[in-house]
């Protein structure tokens, strides 16, 4: 027991040492600090690819390790945008509104500054009024903490109504789609107060920072997802290390027993949500900037369930599997839906991959359920020659999460 | 009553009393009806309909068919048709006039809009026309568009008018005039309280415009001729700044000082790089700035703006009030007492209206769910593709619609075909897929996410993204109307006997059939029920592909009267599953109860805030996540072993 966590979890620091090799790797290839091999556009789709990452180890923290299936936290990590997104909106908006209002005689007074920012932001749905959830967006600091404090809170009340009420397996799922749905269409209103379905759009553009091309900015953007990507990495795998692990993974393969142990089932479970809640808005802060745009359609029940299509193809209850599954599904769907694939011409119709490749991706998911429930990270198993002892498949636990015997090896 | 309306009417058409025939009109404004413009020929029109000449009419239809003609020879004008060599001639006081050559005449084509307003002026000839077709057309005309001058010949009209039907509208045509142009008050509110509290729109639209209220400011005794409605009180009724702007409007003060204009006055003054004393660098705050605009004021180079204290001052001075549009207090106070009485009934139809609304989603649901309550309820599987299986289903309704033409007959064929269809996808579903997954329900939802995922796309290669229409037959078109506020579209009443339907064949394949026992007990206990002798496989393949195939069939009865795109199924899924979960899992009265209660949540809050259906849903999804709060296993719970744990 007395060995170090970094000693126990190898796998820690081979994953750090790729992702510091594949950032470096691109920073060298970049436009604006390296050979220019790699294109901006590509450093930025990079740069989210590496947020996706992180916003799947918090899925796989939560779903594979916890067992609890939540078809809700591509709404978290939307909301962490929008924080974000108001900030940038704001102090953009208001650096091109100081900048006019200099044009004229008078010095502008702090209310013409407002008032300008807020017709500029909310004139697109006809309203020239600051609503009342923009009153912290002058301030940098009072947004990031919303970042982490208006995901978690949703969280925390959601999951404490959610399993005080004893909801688990599907309804639980079923329960988290619904409140994304309900998000979602709060936010496509017009008057919800974030602009309805134009959402926030021009994060790509940093206030204060017009000197710096988009070029040096989606590498610093690069880093910083890295940075947030290997912090997360370490962040869940200490969480699942140690006794705290061993309990929601107990949890996930037989909750009842848990509970007749004296373990408070519904505390773990609602700090696993709360937490891979705030992990999820982080990365969404980081995400949106670099796609310079975000609207509710971003929060569609669909999104988070794509979420759990990456976890389950890269392997769930694996914290490398979650990267591998997100960063390889997202890649190469940019890259089948980017139309770089050549279509396939069969006689007499042509498959075109901007068309099938949902279909594809559809098919190729049911294959992974059914036939290799580890996922791509199974294929480190058969690397390492790990093999499971077989009994027949059966399931670890009775609960409808458990993991059964061929994909429980870690 | 009657009698007073009528003395009038004679006034009216006594005024053209000055009487030219048609003839010498026409001929008094020859250079006008040659070449009519929609501006200009409006008093020829009315000379001629208010001519009182039997012949006036003949004329206005000849010329609004352009029938009217011109002898070049003499300029003469002829009702002109046309015969094998030429033209006959009529003469406009309708004695025959020979015929004419063909190229001895011009005809007169007036433009759509002359014909418009002649056929306007016809109304009153039409009124009583032998032909009923054409009475029915002038009354609508009048009841679109009603005018002062249509209650005299509509008034004359309804003495000889001998079908019952018509006499009534046409009585009912003269009230609703004599409220809006009747001569007298005592007529007006005669003819008002003669309606009781009848809910039609058109008496609404009649009386509305009655009570419409202005807001009106004065000093001291209010003007005179004005129907004053109540006093308005500043603060309780209206704010301060409304009130000072009602005396701006009246010129009664003067107006306040906006930003833009105080900023406008400033820059105008800007001298040396200061405005009245401040320098310009300090005028960035609010306060510097009306500290500049008062010394420019004491400088007497700006108009003094008035002040707040000056504002409260002048507002109480004066007083506020709201007027009726109507001068007449009679027959407002008459208005504002029908539309009271009025109110309350259209409130309770109102009501009644909204419990058909509620009703009619709530089988729209019952309808999307009840494939699920199957599925889901019975066999517990999460089958996320069930939306698709809708969308299958609307796609074969419209599918059989491209070869089978007659509507009637291409639904008939389209129910049993798309039940078909999604039980063979249900079945090879199940079979390839489920049947595997059965211990471990949240893969069988990823499954089949990826399926929906799969057969979304698929149907969007097929179809194209753009909606397509599944038409319903021409006896599912229109509505049920009781009155103008309560009304149900067929369409929806088909649905409804639908889910009844559905309904009962449930209850009647789990209660009454050997398949629902053996379903029961596969569900309940699968390995008992194997050793009873019963093939689990086969009726889990059953099962499915029944739940699929009434999806199926919804999928036809929701494509009538939604838009059928490859995403008609996402749209419903997370409600059927809500449904399904609300009411109850395993239960098919949970499922009805669920569907109940969503759809008339649904449609309350929507009546809250009639214009945003989208805060509808969002507050009805939070109110039934905190509903499973309180009941976790919905309205109508399993007891005992059935209920699994």
């Amino acid at each position: 027991m007395s060995r170090t966590f970094l000693a126990k979890n190898p796998s820690v620091l081979t994953f750090l040492l790729i992702l510091a090799i594949f950032t470096l790797g691109v920073t060298i290839l970049s436009e604006a600090y390296g050979v220019a091999f790699v294109s901006t556009s590509f450093v930025k789709t990079l740069g989210k690819t590496l947020c996706l990452c992180l916003v799947a180890l918090a899925m796989d923290l939560v779903w594979g390790y916890a067992g609890i299936l939540s078809l809700g936290h591509m709404a978290f990590f939307a909301i962490g945008g929008y924080m974000l997104g108001m900030w940038l909106m704001y102090a953009r908006t208001e650096e091109i509104v100081v900048a006019a209002l200099a044009q004229g005689v008078l010095p502008a007074t702090a209310e013409e500054i407002r008032q300008g920012i807020a017709t500029q932001i909310f004139g697109v749905v006809g309203a020239s009024e600051f609503p009342a959830i923009w009153v912290f967006a002058h301030s940098f600091w009072m947004q990031l903490a919303l970042v982490v404090l208006v995901p978690g809170v949703l969280a925390a009340v959601f999951g404490w109504l959610a399993f005080r009420s004893r909801v688990t397996g599907v309804y639980l799922s079923i329960l988290t789609q619904a409140m994304t749905l309900a998000l979602a269409l709060y936010l496509f209103q017009n008057d919800s107060g974030l602009r309805g379905n134009n959402g926030l759009s021009g994060l790509q553009n940093l206030p204060g920072l017009d000197g710096v091309s988009q070029d040096r900015l989606s590498v610093w953007f690069l880093w910083a997802s890295a940075a947030a990507l290997g912090l997360g990495y370490a962040l869940v795998a200490w969480v699942v290390s140690g006794k705290f692990g061993s309990v929601i993974r107990a949890i996930r393969d037989d909750e009842q027993r848990v509970r007749f142990l004296g373990y408070s089932v519904e505390g773990y479970k609602l700090f696993v949500f709360t937490l891979t809640a705030v992990i999820a808005a982080i990365a969404g802060a980081l995400y949106y900037p670099q796609a310079g745009i975000i609207n509710p359609a971003e929060l569609a029940p669909i999104a988070s369930i794509y979420l759990a299509v990456w976890v389950a193809i890269g392997g769930r209850g694996r914290l490398y599997g979650a990267v591998i599954g997100a960063a390889f599904v997202s890649v190469v769907s940019s890259w089948f839906t980017g139309g770089r694939v050549p279509d396939v011409p069969l006689g007499v119709y042509t498959v075109q991959w901007v068309d099938w490749w949902s279909v594809v991706l559809g098919l190729s998911f049911v294959l992974v359920t059914l036939f290799a429930p580890k996922g791509i990270g199974g294929l480190f198993d058969l690397w390492q020659g790990v093999k499971s002892p077989d009994r027949k498949g059966a399931a670890l636990g009775p609960d409808d999460g458990a993991l059964m015997e061929r994909e429980a090896q870690e | 009553m009657r009698a007073l309306i009528l003395a009038l009417l004679l006034a009216f058409t006594a005024l053209p009393a000055a009487a030219e025939t048609a003839a010498e009109i026409v001929a008094k404004n020859a250079a006008q009806i040659e070449k009519p413009s929609r501006q200009t020929i409006g008093p020829v029109i009315d000379a001629l309909a208010a001519s009182g000449d039997a012949q006036a009419a003949a004329v206005l239809e000849a010329w609004g068919d352009k029938r009217l003609g011109l002898r070049k020879a003499d300029g003469a004008f002829f009702i002109v048709e046309k015969t094998a060599d030429g033209w006959a001639l009529t003469a406009l006081d309708g004695s025959d006039a020979g015929t004419a050559a063909k190229g001895d005449i011009t005809e007169l084509k007036p433009n759509a809009g002359v014909r418009g307003l002649i056929a306007t002026a016809l109304v009153q000839f039409t009124l009583s026309d032998p032909d009923r077709v054409k009475r029915v057309a002038a009354l609508e005309s009048i009841a679109k568009d009603p005018k002062a001058e249509a209650l005299a010949p509509l008034v004359a009209s309804v003495a000889g008018e001998d079908d019952p039907g018509l006499k009534a509208q046409k009585e009912r045509l003269v009230g609703l005039l004599t409220i809006r142009f009747g001569a007298d008050a005592a007529a007006r509110v005669a003819a008002i309280e003669g309606f009781g509290s009848d809910l039609g729109l058109d008496l609404r639209g009649a009386l509305n415009p009655l009570v419409a209220k202005t807001r009106l400011a004065f000093a001291g005794e209010p003007p005179a001729g004005v129907n004053l409605a109540g006093d308005l009180k500043v603060g309780r009724d209206l704010t301060e700044a409304e009130a000072y702007e009602l005396l701006v409007a009246a010129n009664l003060a003067p107006a306040r000082l906006t930003v833009a204009a105080a900023r406008e006055a400033l820059v105008a003054n800007l001298k040396d790089g200061a405005v009245g004393g401040v320098p310009l660098a300090d005028l960035g705050t609010q306060a510097a700035r009306d500290r500049a605009y008062t010394a420019l004021e004491a400088a007497g180079v700006v108009p003094p703006a008035a002040t707040d204290a000056e504002v409260a001052e002048a507002v109480a001075q004066h007083r506020f009030a709201e007027s009726y549009a109507e001068p007449d207090p009679a027959v407002t106070a008459a208005a504002e007492a029908a539309l009271k009485r009025i109110g309350t009934k259209v409130g309770a139809m109102q009501g009644a209206d909204l419990a058909l609304d509620a009703l009619s989603l709530a089988s729209i649901y019952f309808l999307a769910a009840i494939g699920l309550a199957i599925t889901f309820g019975v066999m517990r599987v999460i089958n996320m593709a069930h939306g698709e299986f809708i969308m299958m289903g609307a796609y074969t309704g419209y599918v059989v619609q491209q070869w089978i033409t007659n509507y009637t007959l291409s639904i008939v064929v389209a129910l049993p075909l798309a039940f078909a269809v999604t039980f063979a996808a249900g079945v090879a579903m199940e079979r390839l897929v489920i049947r595997h997954l059965y211990k471990r329900p949240l893969e069988t939802l990823l499954a089949t996410f990826g399926i929906s995922i799969a057969l979304q796309q698929l149907a969007k290669n097929i179809f194209g993204t753009q909606a397509r229409p599944l038409t319903s037959p021409a006896w599912l078109d229109g509505a049920l109307v009781f009155n103008d506020v309560v009304s149900i579209s067929y369409i929806r009443i088909a649905i409804f006997v639908l889910a009844l339907l559905f309904l009962m064949f449930f209850l009647w394949l789990m209660k009454r059939t050997r398949l629902g026992l053996e379903v029961r007990a596969v569900t309940q206990n699968p390995s008992m029920a194997a050793s009873m002798g019963i093939d689990p496989d086969r009726i889990n393949m059953l099962t499915f592909g029944i739940g699929s195939g009434i999806a199926g069939i919804a999928g036809v009865a929701i494509g009538l009267f939604a838009k059928v795109t490859s995403e008609l199924g996402s749209d419903y899924i997370v409600q059927s599953f809500m449904t399904v979960v609300v009411g109850g899992v395993g239960n098919i009265w949970g499922t009805l109860a669920g569907a109940v209660l969503i759809g008339t949540l649904q449609k309350g809050i929507e009546w809250f805030n009639p214009s945003n259906t989208l805060a509808a849903q969002t507050y009805m999804i939070l109110f039934i996540i905190l509903f499973i709060q309180f009941r976790p296993r919905g309205i109508i719970a399993l007891k005992g072993r059935a209920a699994g744990d």
